[in-house]
């Protein structure tokens, strides 16, 4: 790890040329058999693996329109090839969103449609080989899901989609991802993605409050598997241990204390990521869910409550009431959804973000903040690309953008944007999103940082910026990692609940 | 000749009628199980409205994303809307006013159309990042379009066919039988390489047209929270246990 070196900062925010091969055989490390088999998948790569490959995309491209939409409508105009942060860091020019498509795209042409079968070479069809299964391990993992591309694209085709379909493909045939896959089998076996047991969780949150106590003379509770609290949180594990991210946990508790509201935290339910996001796996995003759905039922809580995470607030936002009933609307013959959705209380949006929970509260004038605790820092607002570009908050288009810079404008006196180009719907990932954190990928993970950092030393330079905020637990680990790396401070990252932490005051409502 | 000519235009349209209609059936059947509009997303069904329209008549996704690009494409696509317009006076008797009226914008139009199809074509060769990208079927559908653009335009400014017998030669095809076409090489040319394209139409990246209203990121509405949605197949798992 120490020897990597972060590319250097391009002078001006031009397209970078390009260099094939740069990133091949850069991919991450394989899943063992043990890892595989634990998810149901082959333990390592089947000898009919090309067959049950195809079979395997015909059956995507039945269920999914997306894929299927997403295989024909591309025309190669290119607006997307200078949108990754994985190419312009790399310039791989396989890390182009379309030349990335295309590795499964070509595969498509050459067994579905019928110029690929007649004229594979003039329409750019190619055969499943080893090579390009290879190709695609390599590749799909060199993709954060992050769905910037999807911005641009004339047809919205989402690159995320491809890549979900890629790696269930690769899955499928024992051809996985040793890191998410190995952290799925953690969430089954134990409940949260880092294989935090119960009793470990009960030891952490007791003595947090000994810390908060000391740290303000509060008592203020984390409780844990409260039966009839009204709230029920969720949120990432790396929130129970982590830096910065414990400390936008204690904010949340101070929230919830300050408020008055009942709350409490599951032990079997440990966890809002949900990785089965980052490997397409209908099956396995919905099992992981569904352990929400139980601790809410279990608990009998009113409202649930979704911490501080980009890509979980997206599986939570738009997914959780399709995969588990989390939500409102279902039919009335809709008794699995019905269940749940009688339990909650509709006049809260479910789930809701603890953004939408804390700006709530501030409107409502039930919280006191003092400002000048956050003085010492010039911040800036990091928005996490599937907040951005997968979800809402408020209810409202842009809400996602708003809610947490208001938050932020309500503890703190000094905020500053970044480039208009590199924030809002058109922010970059933080280049550790959709199955990428691990240190086997530390070379992509870096060089996909670049378009931040560079945004990031900018405001540093112009305003002196030395806190960037934002919500999400795979930007706090990933930046945690490489800010140094590229000259900053390690605590130059933090959560938007940090800041709020440091400026409410209790007790005085 | 006539007749062998005819062929071929009734079997291009056939497969481009049918394969299109198949092809959209086909989009529609299949289902998409999760909410993935790229948000911001308007969370109504008349909002997806306004942004499929913003997109269809604007292209704002592609603005957004190269100007040059957005530039070249929307003065190809929407000139040529206009050229197709101005040609329904060669199947319909008496020529409807409006097409009547639009007959000398048209001809500006065909000539904007090719300047579009040039700059797209200039971007593939030029720019390293599209050269990569572009196969050689991306190539050849452009230059078949320039193709159906400058001998669309050597027949108005150079070699004049018989525009009369043009039209009864289709007028008489929408009613079954083989009129003759005027003896004009370049017509010839014109009319087999449209054809061709509607032939290829359905089975070929031309598809991005039908493709985007049925694309989930643009046309879903973003109100997960408040509707259920579920696919057949995914209820099905909800009964299983």
């Amino acid at each position: 790890m120490a020897d990597i070196a972060p590319p250097a900062y391009r002078t001006f925010p031009i397209i970078p040329e390009l260099k094939p091969g740069a990133m091949e055989g850069k991919g991450p490390f394989v899943a063992p058999d043990k890892i595989n088999e634990a998810l149901g998948f082959p333990g390592h790569l089947v000898d009919d693996w090309h067959d049950k490959a195809i079979a395997k995309m015909g059956d995507l491209l039945s269920r999914y329109r997306s894929l299927k939409v997403y295989m024909d409508a591309c025309v190669h105009c290119g607006a997307c090839s200078d949108k990754c942060h994985y190419f312009i860091g790399t310039q791989d020019p396989k890390n182009m969103p379309v030349a990335r498509q295309d590795l499964m795209r070509s595969v498509y042409r050459r067994y579905f449609t019928l110029p690929g079968k007649l004229f594979p070479k003039l329409v750019g069809a190619c055969d499943l080989t080893r090579e390009v299964l290879d190709e695609w391990f390599n590749y799909y993992h060199q993709c954060s899901e992050c769905r910037r591309c999807s911005v641009f694209c004339p047809y919205g085709i989402d690159t995320a989609e491809v890549t979900m379909a890629a790696r269930e493909i690769l899955d499928s045939v024992g051809y996985g991802q040793k890191y998410s896959n190995e952290i799925i089998g953690k969430v089954h076996k134990i409940g949260n993605n880092l294989g935090l047991p119960g009793p470990a969780l009960e030891d952490t949150l007791s003595g947090l409050e000994e810390d908060v106590k000391d740290a303000t003379g509060v008592d203020v509770r984390f409780p844990i598997d409260v039966k009839g609290a009204e709230v029920l949180l969720i949120t990432p594990s790396a929130d129970f241990f982590a830096e910065p991210h414990i400390d936008s946990l204690i904010g949340y508790a101070k929230v919830f204390h300050a408020t008055g509201t009942s709350w409490t935290l599951s032990s079997m339910s440990s966890e809002a990521g949900n990785f089965g996001l980052f490997i397409g796996n209908y099956d396995q995003l919905r099992t992981i869910a569904m352990r929400i759905r139980q601790a809410a039922l279990e608990l009998g809580v009113k409202r649930i409550v979704v911490g501080e995470c980009g890509h979980a607030w997206r599986v939570a936002y738009s997914f959780w009431n399709t995969l588990t009933g989390v939500g409102d609307g279902a039919d009335p013959n809709d008794r699995f959804a019905q269940m749940l959705q009688k339990q909650l209380d509709h006049r809260y949006k479910q789930p809701a973000h603890i953004c939408e929970f804390t700006w709530d509260m501030i409107q409502d004038e039930r919280l006191v903040f003092d400002k000048s605790k956050n003085d010492k820092y010039v911040i800036t607002f990091h928005d996490s690309c599937n907040v951005a570009r997968g979800s809402n908050m408020g209810g409202y288009p842009g809400g996602q953008f708003d809610i947490p810079r208001n938050i932020i404008r309500a503890v703190a006196n000094n905020f500053v944007e970044m480039d208009s180009s590199t924030t809002f719907e058109r922010t970059f990932c933080c280049g550790g999103g959709g199955g990428l954190l691990t240190d086997d990928l530390m070379d992509v993970r870096v060089k996909g940082a670049l378009p931040r950092m560079e945004m990031l030393q900018q405001v540093k330079d112009e305003n002196g910026v030395n806190f960037m905020a934002c919500i999400c637990a795979i930007c706090k680990a990933q930046f945690t990692k490489v800010l140094p790396i590229y000259g900053f401070d390690r605590k130059v990252i933090g959560g938007v609940h940090q800041l709020v932490s440091n400026a409410i005051q209790l007790g005085n409502k | 000749m006539n007749t062998l000519f005819a062929i071929f235009i009734y079997i291009s349209t056939l497969v481009f009628v049918v394969g299109l209609l198949q092809r959209i059936r086909n989009y529609a059947g299949t289902p998409a199980p999760l909410k993935i509009p790229t948000t911001p997303a308007p969370v109504t069904n008349g909002g997806v409205v306004l942004r499929m329209t913003r997109e269809v008549a604007f292209f704002e996704s592609l603005f957004k994303g190269n100007l040059w690009t957005w530039a070249a494409g929307w003065l190809f696509h929407y000139s040529m809307l206009l050229v197709v317009f101005r040609h329904l006076r060669y199947f319909t008797e008496p020529v409807w006013g409006w097409v009547d009226f639009i007959q000398p914008f048209g001809i500006y139009a065909g000539i904007t159309m090719l300047a579009g199809l040039l700059g797209l074509l200039a971007r593939r060769i030029f720019v390293d990042r599209i050269r990569y990208i572009s196969t050689p079927s991306d190539i050849l559908m452009l230059i078949l379009l320039i193709g159906i653009a400058a001998s669309g335009l050597l027949m108005k400014f150079v070699g004049h066919p018989d525009v009369i017998m043009v039209k009864n030669f289709f007028i008489g095809l929408m009613h079954l039988h083989v009129e003759s076409l005027p003896d004009n090489f370049v017509l010839y040319l014109h009319l087999t390489m449209v054809f061709t394209l509607l032939f290829i139409f359905p089975m070929s990246k031309l598809l991005h047209a039908p493709g985007l209203f049925f694309s989930p990121s643009r046309n879903q509405a973003d109100n997960p929270r408040e509707k259920r949605h579920i696919a057949p197949w995914a209820a099905k798992m909800e009964s299983e246990k």
